[in-house]
């Protein structure tokens, strides 16, 4: 096969005019000619910097040759060594930064299209059931993992890979943590995807007990005292969402990202027959610029809104994703840059009428190394919008830390943690993800949840 | 999935159910709230836990049918089940730590309206439990709409019953009538626990912000999660912004701005109205024109 070594094989995605009003996955992904084709492009480097990039270290040119060979399974298998939720990560992952990001193809021409491979083959091995898991015997030990986001996923697959007995307490009635209530359906499918990947976790032994809210239900330590666990990992994300602080925030018709995206996503309130309502107005401006952002500002668009995204910096600080800044952008989503809200307006019974903003311009760079953005003097004006959704970042909640004596956060409310075990000031008690670094990514808390098995396994089969 | 082991109609629109729930009912205590999602297409309804059972592992709610989901929650019968049932939530009240002594010596007044009828009785009951002798206030519309008199009156120490109509008990307000406890019959309170419609509890705190009697209320915004997760339930509460489900639901109500709290709690009403459209009149509600869409 002909193949240009240093232009991407391109992948078909929907239509931006048709997507923008339904939501159905955006990328289709490859076909297996086209996996193959795009396979064929990698060099199978002997030192492959692409690995050194990927926070769970996949074998890339190994997976990479076998779906070049046709050897679909075998990738997979090369894959599942190192990743529980390839589906998940092939379409999540900033791969631009991480393994894609130092591909020597990258370097005169595009790098390979790691990521668009990962979840071919992830895809691949669902739609032919092919069985990934192997389980050691049971060895009588249990453990216990707050939340089912992607940290507690792991973590709890590894170790009853290892033949530990794995329980997950899950606060919300569905399991998955922002790959459910967060990301939404057209970027990440819920029920052939996320479900999936759950229930391979399952299918290991592993107990997910939904509506059980760890510093309320019980404790940690009625968990290791009463109920007989011999570990604890706590991932419980960094689920708390931050205001700004200014007059009218609590306006009818402001949001925080987390409520207006758990509206859509976890409780499916866009689809016609499900109790949740929603509100989304005719003219929305979602305050941020990262992913969160671009996702409530797409879903807000598919629910017939006109959308503007404000961020107080310019498009290249934009923190979000290149290829979700680009698909907003295709879809229709405005974007003010440089821009920043002071007041909220609302009418006599509360309602948001418009918001009132300032223009920004940059000026030297401050201490993130970002030019740091200032106001332009008299350059306030009022946006025409109906709806406000503040997508300014989370923190970890308190819930648990306020209930566990002795476990120890730093300022950012995070809990402190081993970088390479996980081990808390406590004890037994191990935790790793958004809950121990503030808000970050999947594959980061995936991995956290692997070193943390790990740990735990060392630690137990000592003790 | 959380069985429903009893139902009884309390009153017109009236509910209790005991759900079997052992977790829960093992955490529970006076002042905290569950939620509940009857199916797999239902919303999370928040409800405040009015009794619990720890050796049985069952947690009472009660609950008035307002809208769509509470109409569809009074049609589950006993042996059904509800797909999910979470708690429990929000804050204990805050007597529960308090040093026993101290709280005897207090003249608490409890004032419940409506179907916060329910949320008050764990707690009066609690009281009662502890040897602490309460004076209760319900008010209600007319006799017809009052709940739990028998159970009340088991655990209070006086229970006094306001109709707005007179048809039974004193006529009035529950306002009028703590007015005329405090200043016609000399009765001192060092604490009110108010709970009921945000409007009650408005016009009851500034009443005891003249009286001078400090005053708890329990607030129930509009909540998704109950975690603290989405800030939907955000109050505004001594100038400070605080999310009623994990600092709450119990506030101090003179510093509660309840005009906001109130506008806030009517926001999914249009939606909502069109949900009970689409139930009366089913498919003839997509009719052109319609401008609910
Ligand atoms: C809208 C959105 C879009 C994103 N997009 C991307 C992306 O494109 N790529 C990427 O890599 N990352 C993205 N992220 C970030 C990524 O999703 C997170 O970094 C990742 O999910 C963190 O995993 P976690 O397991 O630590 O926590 P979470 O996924 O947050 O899961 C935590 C779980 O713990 C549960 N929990 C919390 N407290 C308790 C308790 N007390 N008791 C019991 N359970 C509890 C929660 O309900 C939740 O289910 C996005 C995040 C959001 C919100
Ligand atoms: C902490 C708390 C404790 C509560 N305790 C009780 C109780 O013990 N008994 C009882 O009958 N009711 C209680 N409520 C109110 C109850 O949750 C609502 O009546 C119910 O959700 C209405 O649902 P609906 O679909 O039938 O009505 P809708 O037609 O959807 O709404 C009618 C009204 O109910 C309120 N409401 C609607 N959705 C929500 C929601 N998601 N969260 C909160 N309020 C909402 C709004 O004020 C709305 O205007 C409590 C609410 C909270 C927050
Ligand atoms: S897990 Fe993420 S970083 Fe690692 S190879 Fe896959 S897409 Fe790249
Ligand atoms: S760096 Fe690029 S070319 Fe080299 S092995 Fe990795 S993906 Fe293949
Ligand atoms: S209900 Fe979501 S934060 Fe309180
Ligand atoms: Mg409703």
């Amino acid at each position: 096969m002909a193949v240009d070594r240093m232009v991407r094989t391109p992948i078909s995605e929907q239509d931006p005019k048709v997507r923008a009003t339904n939501f159905d996955e955006v990328c289709l992904g490859y076909t297996e000619e086209e996996a193959i084709k795009e396979a064929s492009r990698c060099l199978n480097c002997k030192k492959p910097l692409c690995v050194s990039q990927c926070p769970v270290t996949i074998d890339i040119p190994t997976f990479i040759q076998y779906v070049k060979e046709g050897e679909f399974e075998k990738a997979a298998r090369t894959i599942a060594q190192a990743s529980a939720l390839p589906a998940v990560c092939g379409r999540v992952c900033p791969q631009e930064v991480q393994c894609e990001g130092k591909c020597v193809l990258g370097i005169k021409g595009e790098s390979v299209a790691i990521g668009k491979l990962e979840r071919f083959v992830a895809d691949w091995a669902r739609e032919n059931n092919i069985d990934l898991n192997e389980t050691k015997e049971k060895n009588g030990k249990k453990v216990a993992v707050i939340g089912s986001g992607p940290a507690g996923l792991t973590c709890a697959g590894d170790l009853a890979k290892l033949g530990y007995e794995v329980t997950i307490f899950e606060a919300l009635h569905e399991p998955g943590g922002v790959l459910i209530y967060g990301i939404p359906e057209f970027r990440l499918p819920k029920d052939t995807v996320v479900k999936h990947e759950i229930d391979n976790v399952k299918k290991l032994g592993v107990k997910i007990e939904t509506n059980v809210i760890v510093g309320r239900t019980v404790t940690i330590d009625s968990l290791l005292e009463d109920e007989g666990y011999d570990a604890v990992f706590i991932g419980s994300g960094a689920g708390l969402p931050k205001f700004m602080g200014i007059p009218g925030e609590n306006s009818n018709g402001v949001f925080s990202a987390n409520e207006f995206l758990t509206r859509s996503n976890l409780m499916k309130a866009y689809i016609d027959d499900y109790a949740t309502p929603i509100k989304v107005g005719k003219k929305v401006a979602v305050v941020g610029g990262g992913n969160v952002a671009m996702d409530a500002a797409r879903t807000a668009l598919r629910l017939g809104a006109e959308v503007h995204i404000v961020y107080r910096r310019s498009e290249s600080e934009l923190p979000a994703r290149v290829e979700e800044i680009h698909h907003a952008k295709e879809e229709g989503v405005i974007f003010d840059l440089l821009t920043n809200p002071v007041e909220i307006l609302a009418d006599e019974n509360g309602w948001v009428t418009g918001m009132k903003c300032v223009k920004m311009e940059l000026g030297e760079p401050d201490a993130s190394g970002r030019r740091r953005p200032m106001e332009v003097a008299g350059s306030e004006f009022i946006m025409d919008v109906d709806t406000v959704i503040m997508s300014l970042g989370t923190s970890p909640n308190p819930l648990i830390t306020s209930t566990t004596e002795g476990l120890k956060t730093n300022k950012w409310q995070c809990i402190v943690a081993d970088e390479e075990t996980g081990l808390t000031s406590r004890d037994r008690v191990y935790a790793g993800g958004d809950a121990v670094s503030g808000a970050a990514t999947v594959i980061l808390a995936m991995g956290a949840g692997k070193k943390a098995a790990k740990a735990i396994d060392d630690f137990l089969s000592k003790n | 999935m959380y069985k429903i082991v009893n139902k009884r109609q309390l009153g017109s629109q009236i509910y209790l159910m005991d759900i079997e729930a052992p977790r829960v009912a093992k955490s529970a205590n006076p002042g905290q709230f569950v939620i509940v999602k009857m199916d797999e297409k239902g919303e999370r309804i928040p409800l405040t836990i009015c009794d619990y059972d720890r050796d049985l592992g069952t947690v009472t709610i009660v609950f008035q049918t307002l809208g769509e989901s509470t109409k569809k929650m009074a049609q589950y019968e006993e042996g059904e089940f509800f797909s999910d049932f979470v708690g429990p939530l929000g804050m204990p009240s805050e007597f529960v730590k308090e040093d026993i002594d101290e709280l005897r010596k207090k003249n608490i007044l409890f004032i419940a309206g409506g179907v916060g009828t329910a949320p008050v009785y764990p707690q009066v009951k609690w009281m009662f439990n502890n040897d602490i002798k309460v004076d209760v206030i319900i008010g209600t519309r007319t006799k017809d709409t009052l709940i739990l008199e028998d159970e009340m009156k088991a655990v209070a120490g006086e229970l006094y019953i306001a109709t707005d109509d007179g048809s039974y008990g004193y006529k009035g307000m529950v306002t009028n009538l703590l007015k005329d406890l405090v200043e016609k019959e000399g009765k001192k309170y060092d604490l009110v626990v108010a709970i009921g419609p945000m409007i009650m509890m408005k016009f009851v705190c500034q009443l005891t912000k003249e009286l001078n009697i400090p005053t708890v209320v329990s607030l129930n915004p509009i909540m998704v999660d109950g975690t603290g997760m989405c800030g939907a339930c955000r109050v505004t509460v001594g100038n400070e912004v605080k999310f009623a489900c994990v600092d709450g639901p119990e506030f101090d109500g003179h510093l509660v701005n309840f005009d906001e709290a109130m506008r806030r709690q009517a926001m999914y009403k249009t939606e909502e109205g069109r949900a009970i459209l689409k139930i009366e009149e089913g498919d003839t509600h997509h009719r052109p024109g319609c401008d609910c869409e």
